[in-house]
């Protein structure tokens, strides 16, 4: 089988059809996103190393967050100072959030050694930089969201540089019930958000090939043109 | 059954008693945090010079 | 893009021709999963997590009643970190921090008010029934002038510098103070009961999820600050990036926290570090962001010759 779909369609698309919205939306989804290139067989050869896999360490790391996330919402914000369950489902939420950035941020350094952004990868770069703000967000608000000391220290401390540069008038971090709604809604999903983006950029333009220099058979490519750069793949 | 499940998993070492604190200079770092930090250094150098191994095998 | 821009190795790629090999990557993706997750398991339950309870006005008059009834006179003659912090929370003349001639904060202006004086010291005491001393003293402090006000104000300053705790009561030696020793005594037994703690949190209702006020209090005494200290969390601290306890915290602050332990945010700049360490940060994420088109700053990936080691075996056999 060469085709990359399970089931054939039940009929085949009519040429009477194609003004239809959905099948304009259709064609362009196909086209921006072909399921090859999406979830490929096939790597370059020169993937050849483990920091590769720190962007998916991170994605799964992300995974475990929201999972514990999602744990401890079921039973409020003040669970897990009375029970034990919830004391450990907060070290899960606590650990994953410790790791996310770990793997992040050896993902970010890697990403930067191989100058990742070459080749019209500038959009996959900067997506990421806005995953790391956002998720540094999130990790602000789920500090203020905890409600015990910690909680207090962080919002009083921080509200002054929130305040220095105006954004503490309407981003208040003494207000609890604002700071648990940004930690479980409005900056989730904006990460997640940001991570599909970020995924989709990078399984759109595949991964960065090596900086080109002298090969066996020739000499660099150092007058290349433009108008063949960028279109890799 | 929770309750004795959790405690089962509950922490093993204890890291609330008051924390430690390296002072170098100017510097004022937890050991937890320099940990943190010095094994993201190692990992991300781990990372780049253990080999890959292609499990179809093949050398490109 | 001109056609006929030059290749420049830092932004621009050749297509790749050469080999590609199997890869798979929802297999990556779950080992991936699991492994995060076990190890996720293995150190939550190896360390578990910190839960510091919270500070109360009830715990902290308490542990230090005198500090209570400094922070509460601050409160009410207006000399307070809350009283005296200006935008957003009140307007106090000159205040503000500034980058250069602006003030992000006073342009945004007063958006949260907070007045401590009413809010932490004359509201609570006003909520108090069946207390005819303390309703006399109340009566006899709106009815004076500013002017009287402020001198017994100042004369309880003064007192409470010498105050002592004698079998749980807070003793203040005694002076000009007029009705300010019978308020500040009866608020300090509001703390210690804990009537306080409710009494300004449901100032708004009920129902209450926003703790402003309580934690503008808080913040102003000296207890929360030692704790905070004790902690290691201040700001001189980098406590910006520190947990409680011995557990990490948020080490990914570190280039933030940085800036206020060094000149010259720490020394000339220290009356506006805060708006100028945020300055700063904006400008520093704006470079990583634009790390893409930034000549120089993209070449050093290339100059690092790191992607000699992650990309070896592509490079192996080429010079």
């Amino acid at each position: 089988m060469t085709t990359t779909h399970d089931a054939p369609p039940a009929y085949e698309p009519l040429p009477e059809d194609a003004d239809l919205w959905t099948a304009k939306i259709r064609r362009k989804l196909v086209r921006a996103l072909p399921p090859d290139r999406m979830v490929p067989d096939r790597q370059p050869a020169y993937l050849s190393s483990w920091i590769y896999i720190f962007g998916a360490l991170t994605m799964s790391a992300l995974a475990v967050v929201i999972i514990t996330g999602t744990l401890l919402a079921l039973e409020g914000p003040a669970w897990w100072h009375l029970s034990t369950v919830g004391l450990f489902v907060n070290s899960l939420h606590l650990w994953s959030v410790e790791l996310f950035f770990f793997f992040m941020v050896i993902h970010l350094w890697g990403k930067f050694f191989m100058a990742a952004w070459r080749g019209n990868r500038t959009l996959t770069w900067m997506t990421g930089v806005i995953t790391f703000m956002a998720s540094i967000g999130a990790g602000l608000t789920g500090y203020l969201s905890q409600t015990n000391f910690e909680s207090q220290w962080i919002a009083t401390q921080a509200k002054d540089g929130i305040n220095a540069i105006g954004a503490g008038a309407f981003f208040n971090v003494l207000n609890f019930g604002q700071m648990l709604m940004w930690h479980i809604m409005i900056l989730p999903l904006a990460v997640v958000a940001l991570t599909v983006l970020h995924i989709l950029l990078v399984r759109t333009k595949g991964i960065v090939p090596p900086f080109e220099i002298a090969s066996p058979e020739g000499g660099a490519h150092a007058d290349a043109t433009a108008e063949t750069a960028g279109v890799e793949g | 059954m929770f309750a004795s499940i959790s405690l089962a998993l509950g922490a093993i070492f204890n890291l609330m008693g008051s924390g430690h604190y390296i002072h170098w200079g100017f510097v004022q770092i937890s050991v937890a945090n320099l940990l943190v930090i010095v094994l993201m250094v190692v990992t991300f150098f781990a990372a780049i010079l253990i080999p890959f191994r292609h499990k179809s095998g093949g050398k490109s | 893009m001109s056609k006929n821009r030059r290749f420049n190795p830092d932004r621009d790629v050749n297509p790749w021709k050469g080999a590609y090999r199997p890869y798979d990557i929802a297999k990556e993706v779950t080992v991936c999963f699991i492994v995060v997750a076990l190890l996720v398991i293995v150190l939550s339950a190896l360390f578990g997590s910190p839960d510091v309870k919270s500070v109360t006005l009830k715990s902290w008059s308490n542990a230090d009643r005198v500090d209570f009834a400094t922070t509460a006179i601050a409160e009410l003659d207006g000399t307070s970190g809350t009283a005296t912090y200006g935008a957003p929370y009140n307007n106090v003349a000159g205040s503000g921090q500034k980058v250069g001639p602006v003030s992000l904060v006073n342009l945004m202006g007063v958006h949260i008010p907070v007045n401590p004086s009413a809010d932490f010291v004359i509201n609570p005491l006003t909520t108090v029934t069946g207390q005819p001393a303390l309703s006399k003293a109340l009566a006899t402090f709106k009815a004076a002038s500013p002017a009287q006000q402020a001198k017994w104000e100042k004369a309880y300053e003064d007192a409470v510098a010498k105050a002592k705790v004698v079998n749980n009561t807070l003793v203040v030696p005694a002076g000009p103070y007029g009705p300010v020793g019978v308020l500040i005594g009866e608020l300090t037994s509001m703390a210690t009961s804990g009537a306080l703690d409710t009494s300004i949190i449901n100032s708004s209702g009920f129902y209450s999820t926003d703790y402003t006020k309580s934690l503008l209090f808080v913040a102003d005494s000296g207890y929360l600050a030692n704790k905070g200290a004790a902690e290691h969390l201040s700001g001189d601290q980098w406590g910006m990036m520190n947990g409680t306890a011995n557990y990490p915290g948020q080490p990914w602050l570190w280039l933030y926290t940085l800036w206020y332990q060094v000149p010259p945010f720490s020394t000339s700049w220290s009356a506006n570090a805060d708006a100028l360490v945020w300055a700063f940060m904006m400008v520093l994420t704006a470079l990583l962001f634009f790390v893409p088109l930034i000549p120089g700053l993209r070449s050093i990936p290339r100059w690092s010759r790191i992607y000699r080691l992650i990309w070896r075996d592509y490079y192996k056999g080429r010079v």
